[in-house]
């Protein structure tokens, strides 16, 4: 069987900073991701990011990722395993299972592991959401962004955080309407910026406004909108109906856990960071000693501050494995740089999430 | 964010539209003449010396909230020039007449590009709109006067 100094699952900026920190100092590093290019949510990413210089403020995701996947193949005891989705983990061996697209299984022993799966969307229950048009928004910005395909011609938007904001841009910008934003909670959850973008295009923002219903035939053809009372029940004399093909669902993530539970991760429910997440020390350490976590996975929170998590992760794995002379120091550098991304309001839901994870 | 009347009347200067803490700098970088004030902390909000600012526009291509405007009231003896991002194509060319919008997305009027600007790396195209000085306050967003998928507000 294959073994490495460190697995790292997942590809994204928190994945390829983690490896990076690996690479960088000799060890063997191995990334596996089921996507077929390196780089998680960054390459569905055309907008410019937010953030500082350090973080490549201003930069698309996309470019992003590409520089990213090009630093670590520069070292030869990297190694990038795309299409590759790990199955399981074997705590008692410390091994993992892999198969890759063509359905072969591949065993690899690790002797640490840095989890960096990210985070799913979460679904939200209403009669019809099983109808064709109904999709999560990382379905339409892999259509429009990756694919290049339009996922219809009107989309209503639910949710009004960042994402759902961004999205519904990128839609204007392809040059597909957007007949509304409805938000559930009474204030619009995303950066104000990003909401002024989409108004001045003429896209009204519904707040304390849900979905009661989806209609149509065959297909989505029509979304029933309800405003929300104080308990968020649905007030049924104010519903109305907007005409739409595809209505995209933007409602929040939730941490990819599965490896993290597997390997006997001791795990909390911090709602502020998106469901159950495994404890961790804030450098990416988990309660079992061989295993780390950084990213989404660890907290859902943004691409900045998963390059840091990852980095943070990283240098920590190459530490417990006696590797990392200047743990102090490059450690130091990247928690100071994650605290100040979240020192603001903005960052406040996740310092309450991970002080609660302390607790 | 507002310059005072009085300032407005001394030529171009930027109009910072970002009133709420969010983790993000870029402006502060973008500025090489001292008029965007140095962050002490990356939630800050931004703070324009307003004497400093000649209203170049640097600023407006490198915001990714796209929140930064310059405003010209001394341009024509009844026009003014707004400098807007724009992030849609096709750009709209030297010389067509655009479809203007308000914060909220109502049409309020028309003007006329009279520059596009775009950097070789990786700024945002600004456009230069000559339109009603009335206008240049409330006017955030500008369309080609037919198509382009906008709505009348
Ligand atoms: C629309 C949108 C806009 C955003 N805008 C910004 C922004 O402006 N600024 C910002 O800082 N952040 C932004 N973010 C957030 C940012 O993209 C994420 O927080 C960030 O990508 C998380 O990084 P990650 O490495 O933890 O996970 P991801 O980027 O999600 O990467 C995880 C990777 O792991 C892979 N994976 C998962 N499970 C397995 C498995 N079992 N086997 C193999 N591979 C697996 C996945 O395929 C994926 O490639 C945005 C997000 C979205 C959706
Ligand atoms: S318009 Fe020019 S001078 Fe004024 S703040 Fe922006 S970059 Fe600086
Ligand atoms: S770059 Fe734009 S969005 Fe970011 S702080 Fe400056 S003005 Fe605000």
């Amino acid at each position: 069987m294959k073994q490495v100094d460190i697995a790292v699952v997942g590809a994204g900026p928190a994945g390829l900073h983690a490896a990076l920190m690996g690479a960088e100092r000799g060890l063997d590093v191995l990334v596996i991701d089921n996507a077929g290019q390196a780089g998680g949510q960054l390459v569905k990413q055309t907008h410019k990011f937010f953030g500082s210089r350090e973080q490549r403020a201003g930069t698309r995701g996309i470019h992003i990722a590409d520089e990213l996947t090009k630093k670590l193949s520069t070292y030869t005891k990297a190694r990038l395993w795309l299409s590759s989705t790990v199955l399981s983990y074997y705590p008692a061996d410390q091994t993992l299972m892999i198969e890759d697209d063509a359905e072969s299984i591949r065993l690899i022993q690790a002797q640490r592991l840095i989890i960096a799966t990210g985070a799913s969307e979460k679904l939200l229950p209403f009669p019809g959401n099983d109808l064709p048009g109904v999709y999560g928004a990382g379905a339409v910005q892999t259509l429009m962004n990756v694919h290049g395909v339009k996922p219809g011609r009107k989309v209503l938007m639910v949710g009004a955080g960042n994402i759902g904001l961004i999205v519904s841009y990128q839609l204007l910008q392809s040059d597909v309407e957007v007949v509304a934003v409805v938000e559930a909670a009474p204030h619009i959850g995303g950066y104000a910026v990003h909401a002024s973008k989409i108004r001045r295009m003429g896209v009204p923002i519904y707040t304390s406004h849900s979905v009661k219903a989806a209609r149509g035939e065959q297909v989505l053809e029509r979304a029933v909108i309800w405003q929300l009372d104080e308990q968020w029940n649905g007030i049924d004399s104010t519903q109305f109906e907007l005409p739409c093909d595809v209505l995209c669902l933007a409602v929040g993530l939730s941490p990819l856990t599965e490896l993290l539970w597997q390997a006997g991760c001791r795990m909390v429910f911090v709602p502020e960071l998106g469901g159950h997440v495994p404890w961790h020390n804030g450098r990416g350490a988990t309660s079992v000693p061989e295993v780390f976590v950084a990213g989404d996975a660890g907290g859902v929170e943004e691409a900045s501050s998963a390059m840091a998590t990852g980095a943070l992760a990283g240098l920590s794995a190459v530490e417990s494995l006696g590797q990392c002379p200047d743990y102090a120091e490059a450690t130091g550098a990247w928690s100071r740089e994650l605290d100040a991304l979240r020192a603001g309001p903005a960052g406040s839901k996740i310092r309450k999430g991970l002080q609660s994870l302390q607790l | 964010m507002m310059p005072d009347e009085e300032r407005l009347k001394q030529g171009p200067v930027a109009i910072f539209e970002c009133l709420q803490e969010i983790p993000c700098d870029p402006c502060a970088d973008a500025c090489q003449f001292g008029a965007v004030l140095a962050f002490q902390d990356i939630n800050d909000l931004p703070q324009l010396d307003y004497d400093a600012c000649n209203g170049c526009g640097n600023c407006v291509s490198r915001c990714p909230g796209l929140a930064i405007f310059v405003i010209d009231m001394t341009w024509s003896e009844d026009k003014a020039l707004l400098k807007l991002p724009y992030e849609l194509l096709p750009l709209p060319q030297k010389g067509d007449e655009v479809r203007c919008f308000d914060r909220e997305g109502t049409e309020v009027g028309q003007g006329r590009i009279v520059r596009v600007v775009q950097s070789l790396r990786v700024g945002t195209p600004v456009l230069w709109v000559e339109l009603d000085k009335e206008l240049a306050l409330d006017v955030r967003h500008v369309a080609p006067l037919s198509g382009g998928g906008e709505r009348d507000g």
